[in-house]
C-alpha cells in the first residue's frame, strides 16, 4: 500500500508546489492524478519516485518511508528517455544487470513480445517511431516487475490511435503482475480508461481537490453511455477545481441515478 | 505493431543506413580538387616565368625532394620520430585531460579547487614552457613529449568537463531510477553520453599535438619533421621545408582519419543529419 501523509513540497525559490497531500493507494490499484497545469502532479510523482525530497510529510510504500529511488518502483516518464547508445534489447534490460545474460535475454524477449516489438531487439532507439519508443520505455519499466509503477503523462505526445493501442498493451502487462499504478494525466478519457480511481488536483499550491471512484469493469468500452458519463463527471470535477469551487457542489443532484 | 509504425521504422531505418553512402564515397576525392588546382596553377606560373620558383619551388621540385627523402629512408625516419613523440604526448595529455575534465565536470568541489588554476595555466603561451621543460627534463625526448602533452591536455580537459556538465538531467534521472551506484552511473550513463564530445575533444587535442611537435622539434632535435624544417631553413632549401610541411599535413590527416575510423563504430547509434546535408 502507498500512502501520502501531509505531504508538502516547497522549492528553493519559494514556489509552494504541494500542500498537505493525504492520500492512500491500495495494492494493485490504478490511480490517476488529474489536473490542470501547475497543480503539482509531476512534483508528486517525482517525490514518490524518490527523485526529489518532500519539504514536509512522508510517503510510505508498504510501511517504509520512500526517501530515494527504490528497486521495486518503476517509472515511465513523459518522454521515452531511452539511452540512445543502447539498442532496444539493452534498453529494456538496463535494470536487469544483476541477472545472467541468459535470464536477461529471456525476460527482455518476453517483454518485447508483450509490447508488440518482437524482432526489434537490435534496433537503435533512433530507428523507432515515438509510439514504439514509448513501448520500449514501458517494457523497461515493467520487466523488473515493480511493486509500484509511476507514469508521468507517458502517452501525451502520441496520436489517439497509438495512445489507445498503448493503453491496451499497458493493461495487458498490468494484468500479469498487478502492480500498484499512480499515473499523471491531463487527459480525462485516459484517466477513465485506465484508472480505478481519479484524484483531481487543484493548483497554487497543488492539493487534492476531489476523488472519484471508477467502477467500470474492464475492458472498458469508450463508446458506452457509462464511459461517457464517467468522463463527464471527471470533467465537471476538473472544471470546478480550476474555478476554485467546492469539490462536491451540485454533485449529489447531478449524479443521482448515474453511473456511480 | 501497426502498419503505420512498421512503415515508419522502414523509412527511418533505410534513410539512416542506405542511399547516401555511395554519394559520400564519391565526394571523398572532392577534397583533392582545390590543392591539385593550386599546385597546377603554381607549376604553370613558375614554368611561364611569372613567379619566382627559388623561394617557392613548384610542385614538381617539391615532389622530387619528397621522393628523394622517401627513397633514402630519411622521410620514414623523420616521420617515425615525429609520430612517436605525438603518440606519447597525445596519450599522456589525453589521459590527464580526460581524468581531470571528468573530475571537474562531475564534482563541484573539484571544479572549484582545480579549474581556476588550470584555466590560468591554459592562458600561458605554449612556447613559454620550453625553457622550463628543457631545464627540468633535459633536451631529449622527455621535454618534447611534455610540451606536446600540455598542448593536447587543454582541449581534452575543456571538452570533457563541458560535456559532463552538459549531460541531460533526464538521462541521469533514469540512471537514478535504476539505483545505479556512482561508479555504475559513470560507466553506464555518463561516459557513453559524453562519448561524441570526448571524441571531438580528442581530435582537437590530436591536431594541437601536431602543432606542438613542431615547436618541440624546432627547439632542438636530431630527427623528426620539425628538424627537417630547421634543416631546410639552415641549408637554404625551401623545397625541403615545403616537403616537411606537406608531410606534416599528410601525417596529421592520416592520424585524424585513423582516430575517426577507430571511434566510428562506437557512434553508430547517433541520430545525426550527416546523410541529409
Amino acid at each position: 500500500m502507498l500512502s501520502f501523509d501531509r505531504l508538502s513540497k516547497t522549492y528553493a525559490d519559494g514556489t509552494h508546489a504541494l500542500s498537505a497531500i493525504d492520500l492512500t493507494v491500495g495494492r494493485g490499484e490504478i490511480v490517476a492524478l488529474l489536473g490542470g497545469s501547475g497543480c503539482g502532479k509531476t512534483t508528486l510523482l517525482r517525490l514518490v519516485a524518490g527523485l526529489d525530497r518532500p519539504s514536509e510529510g512522508a510517503i510510505r510504500l508498504d510501511g517504509e518511508i520512500v526517501a530515494e529511488p527504490r528497486a521495486d518502483v518503476g517509472v515511465i516518464f513523459q518522454e521515452p528517455r531511452l539511452f540512445p547508445w543502447l539498442c532496444v534489447a539493452e534498453n529494456v534490460g538496463f535494470g536487469l544487470s544483476h541477472l545472467s545474460a541468459f535470464e536477461r535475454e529471456g525476460l527482455v524477449t518476453n517483454a518485447l513480445v508483450r509490447v508488440g516489438l518482437a524482432g526489434h531487439e537490435k534496433r537503435w532507439p533512433r530507428e523507432l517511431s515515438g509510439g514504439q519508443q514509448q513501448r520500449v520505455a514501458i517494457a523497461r519499466a515493467l520487466v523488473t516487475r515493480p511493486k509500484l509503477l509511476l507514469m508521468d503523462e507517458p502517452f501525451s505526445a502520441l496520436d489517439a490511435t497509438t495512445r489507445a493501442s498503448l493503453h491496451g498493451h499497458l493493461l495487458a502487462l498490468w494484468q500479469e503482475s498487478r502492480p500498484t499504478v499512480v499515473m499523471v494525466t491531463h487527459d480525462v478519457e485516459e484517466a477513465v480508461t485506465l484508472a480505478d480511481r481519479i484524484v483531481v488536483m487543484q493548483p497554487k499550491p497543488g492539493r487534492v481537490f476531489d476523488e472519484l471512484g471508477n467502477p467500470l469493469a474492464r475492458p472498458r468500452d469508450r463508446l458506452s453511455p457509462a464511459f461517457e458519463a464517467a468522463k463527464r463527471e471527471a470533467l465537471r470535477a476538473l472544471d470546478r477545481s480550476l474555478r476554485h469551487e467546492a469539490p462536491h457542489q451540485e454533485k449529489a443532484a447531478e449524479t443521482a441515478g448515474m453511473w456511480w | 505493431m501497426s502498419a503505420v509504425e512498421a512503415a515508419a521504422i522502414d523509412t527511418v531505418g533505410s534513410a539512416s543506413r542506405g542511399k547516401a553512402a555511395p554519394a559520400r564515397s564519391g565526394l571523398v576525392w572532392l577534397g583533392l580538387v582545390l590543392p591539385l588546382l593550386l599546385a597546377l596553377l603554381w607549376e604553370a606560373l613558375v614554368a611561364a616565368g611569372l613567379a619566382n620558383g627559388r623561394l617557392m619551388p613548384p610542385p614538381s621540385v617539391v615532389g622530387r625532394t619528397l621522393w628523394e627523402l622517401a627513397a633514402s629512408g630519411e622521410l620514414l625516419t623523420h616521420a617515425a620520430a615525429t609520430l612517436s613523440r605525438v603518440g606519447a604526448g597525445f596519450g599522456l595529455g589525453a589521459l590527464a585531460g580526460t581524468v581531470l575534465g571528468a573530475l571537474t565536470g562531475a564534482l563541484p568541489v573539484a571544479q572549484r579547487l582545480l579549474d581556476p588554476t588550470l584555466q590560468a595555466l591554459r592562458a600561458i603561451p605554449s612556447i613559454a614552457w620550453v625553457p622550463l621543460f628543457i631545464l627540468w627534463l633535459g633536451i631529449f625526448e622527455a621535454s618534447k613529449v611534455a610540451l606536446i602533452a600540455v598542448g593536447v591536455f587543454f582541449p581534452v580537459y575543456l571538452g570533457v568537463a563541458a560535456a559532463i556538465q552538459g549531460i541531460d538531467r533526464k538521462v541521469v534521472e533514469v540512471g537514478r531510477v535504476f539505483r545505479l551506484s556512482r561508479l555504475a552511473m559513470v560507466r553506464r550513463v555518463l561516459l557513453p553520453a559524453i562519448l561524441p564530445d570526448w571524441i571531438t575533444a580528442l581530435r582537437s587535442g590530436l591536431g594541437l599535438g601536431f602543432m606542438f611537435v613542431v615547436a618541440a622539434e624546432i627547439m632542438g632535435a636530431s630527427e623528426g619533421l620539425g628538424y627537417l624544417l630547421v634543416d631546410g631553413q639552415q641549408l637554404g632549401r625551401p623545397d625541403t621545408i615545403i616537403a616537411a610541411i606537406i608531410s606534416f599535413a599528410v601525417l596529421g590527416k592520416l592520424a585524424d582519419g585513423l582516430l575517426v575510423a577507430i571511434t566510428r563504430p562506437f557512434l553508430a547509434w547517433q541520430d545525426t543529419a550527416r546523410d541529409k546535408l
